[in-house]
């Protein structure tokens, strides 16, 4: 089974790197689209990559110019041979993957000692607390990728009426909490500077990266709990239940 | 076996060339802001280039050497010394056990570079030994070295018949670690948004020294420009960002992406520094001034090949003098 290939643009990303962009936008389509085209180019690599990064609407990928430049003729550049490469690769239709989308569902303690930006989000939409929780929790979400953190996720998107803005200024988020930015929702793995408003806390880890606990060998497959295509569920509990999760 | 810290620096860790593989779950590639110093601290040293290291700002660490070493220190100038005596950087160096490694000043540069013989010994994470502070994980215990540590090397018995009584020992040759031009000037490639940029914002990005501010660190470096203008608000989705990228933020600034840089990045890409200079902007600390000229893919291959040769050229010398140095 084929599917027509998605119109794209390909530009370099500094002397070492290469983006293919479906579109700048997020749309579950181009998403499909680049996380195909993902594990088309890992399961087929080229020589001298060095690894793919998924986003929302693009892939980048990182080359070893030094390494290809031993195969290239002088007048060529190694940005120009990838470039070759990828768009041959392009026009190959990816395998339609047995897309088992996975669902994954997560619990999230909304209490207010956790939700510490649901009180001012609430005056802002003109919502009840409960509101937003049930508004939050009431749809699926999408990963459409991971970045800024190990194992964070972006995800969208939440109803119109739950959007919010960044806050002009990072402040410290503890690990598992919950965001919104925009018309993305996200999980913080980890403890960190952050500008998302923070409406709960998830009592799930969602990184196993330390060796020491218990988690990693080297397989990319078990360091993080959401990978991009997964569809996440919400789900409120209590702070009981969060206590003894 | 070791060298202990006997008084913490302000930000030293072990890295090597970078933790690749696994951006695609945000893990960032991280390792030595200066990868060209720390490789030539390493070839000094005897090792493979790739080797981990200690990367020092500063005020840098005070080390203790409880067994002799060769060691070689590259990158910044913080002006070295083994029990109070002056050492050079850009040297292999012989040093005894129970001798002192510290620095005392900021001559030049920004960071510097301390490769052992047979390379510091950490567990390996995902296939690096860089340290992800924001993890905090790989390198030594995921953290900067404190008081007390002990970093693990590999002893060699050639190193103690060498330098038998003396406190330390500095072999003869030198590599030139200056390598390049060393003007302000750092050459960029456009990035994708560039274009965006209204004509007097480009003019001024290519004729105007920047300051770098004192809001720079592993993870980038913030610039005092005058606010730089665009001709369209369309948002930019997040992707990929490199090392060397330059993000344009909403109030107008740039930020150049360094070691420690986010996976990915929602900010219009005006332009990104060719990978052979990063080693200058590397060497770049809080109120140097940055001047960005523009070139072509074809000049940023030719430069990075040209310090590979250099690199290249500077392992078969060292080599060939150690092996001489030990047999004789």
């Amino acid at each position: 089974m084929n599917h027509p290939v998605l119109p794209y643009r390909i530009f370099p990303l500094g002397d070492s790197a290469i983006t293919v962009d479906f579109g700048n936008c997020i749309s579950e389509v181009i998403n499909d689209e680049v996380i195909a085209r993902f594990y088309q180019i890992q399961n087929n690599p080229l020589p001298g990559i060095i690894e793919v990064v998924p986003a929302y609407s693009s892939i980048t990928v990182y080359y070893d110019v030094l390494r290809i430049k031993k195969k290239t003729p002088a007048e060529e550049t190694a940005y120009d041979c990838v470039k070759q490469q990828l768009e041959n690769l392009l026009r190959l239709s990816t395998e339609q993957r047995n897309n088992e989308k996975r669902l994954m569902k997560i619990p999230v303690c909304y209490d207010s000692e956790f939700a510490t930006d649901i009180k001012q989000m609430a005056a802002v939409k003109k919502l009840s607390p409960d509101e937003i929780i049930n508004i939050h929790t009431s749809k699926a979400y999408r990963v459409y990728m991971l970045g800024f953190l190990p194992g964070f996720t972006y995800m969208g998107e939440v109803d119109e009426r739950i959007t919010m803005p960044r806050k002009p200024q990072p402040v410290i988020i503890t690990a598992g909490s919950v965001g919104i930015a925009g018309r993305q929702t996200g999980i913080y793995p980890l403890a960190s500077p952050g500008g998302w408003q923070i409406i709960g806390r998830t009592p799930l880890r969602l990184t196993s990266l330390n060796p020491s606990e218990g988690g990693t060998s080297d397989d990319p497959e078990n360091l993080t709990l959401l990978k991009a295509g997964d569809t996440v569920q919400f789900y409120s509990i209590s702070r009981d239940e969060f206590e003894n999760y | 076996m070791s060298l202990k810290i006997i008084k913490a620096g302000i930000q030293d860790t072990v890295q090597d060339m970078g933790r690749y593989g696994y951006q695609s779950l945000g893990i960032n590639p991280g390792g030595a802001m200066d990868r060209f110093s720390a490789q030539v601290a390493n070839l000094l040293a005897g090792n493979k280039s790739d080797k981990a290291v200690i990367e020092l700002y500063f005020p840098a660490s005070v080390f203790l050497f409880k067994q002799p070493a060769l060691i070689a220190i590259s990158g910044a100038d913080f002006s070295p010394s083994i029990n109070g005596e002056k050492i050079p950087s850009n040297h292999p160096i012989l040093v005894n056990k129970n001798s002192i490694l510290q620095f005392h000043k900021t001559v030049k540069g920004a960071r510097a570079y301390l490769a052992i013989y047979g390379g510091v010994e950490v567990p390996q994470w995902l296939n690096s030994s860089s340290t992800n502070l924001k993890a905090g994980i790989g390198g030594f215990s995921g953290r900067a070295l404190q008081k007390e540590d002990e970093i693990k090397f590999n002893v060699s018995d050639r190193i103690a018949d060498k330098i038998k009584e003396k406190e330390f020992y500095v072999l003869p040759w030198q590599a030139d670690d200056n390598w390049g031009d060393t003007t302000g000037e750092v050459y960029v490639l456009p990035g994708t948004e560039w274009e965006r940029l209204t004509s007097s914002s480009k003019e001024n990005f290519v004729m105007t020294s920047y300051v770098i501010t004192n809001q720079s660190d592993r993870m980038g470096y913030r610039l005092n420009n005058i606010p730089l203008n665009c001709m369209t608000n369309e948002e930019v989705i997040s992707s990929a960002v490199s090392f060397g990228t330059i993000q344009l933020l909403p109030d107008g600034r740039l930020i150049i992406m360094m070691a420690d840089h986010q996976t990915a990045g929602g900010y219009p890409r005006i332009a990104h520094v060719i990978s052979a200079h990063h080693k200058k902007l590397a060497q770049m600390k809080a109120g140097d001034k940055i001047h960005f000229r523009i070139t072509d893919h074809q000049n940023a291959e030719d430069l990075m090949i040209k310090q590979q040769q250099h690199l290249q050229q500077l392992q078969n010398a060292c080599t060939f003098r150690l092996q001489e140095f030990f047999n004789r």
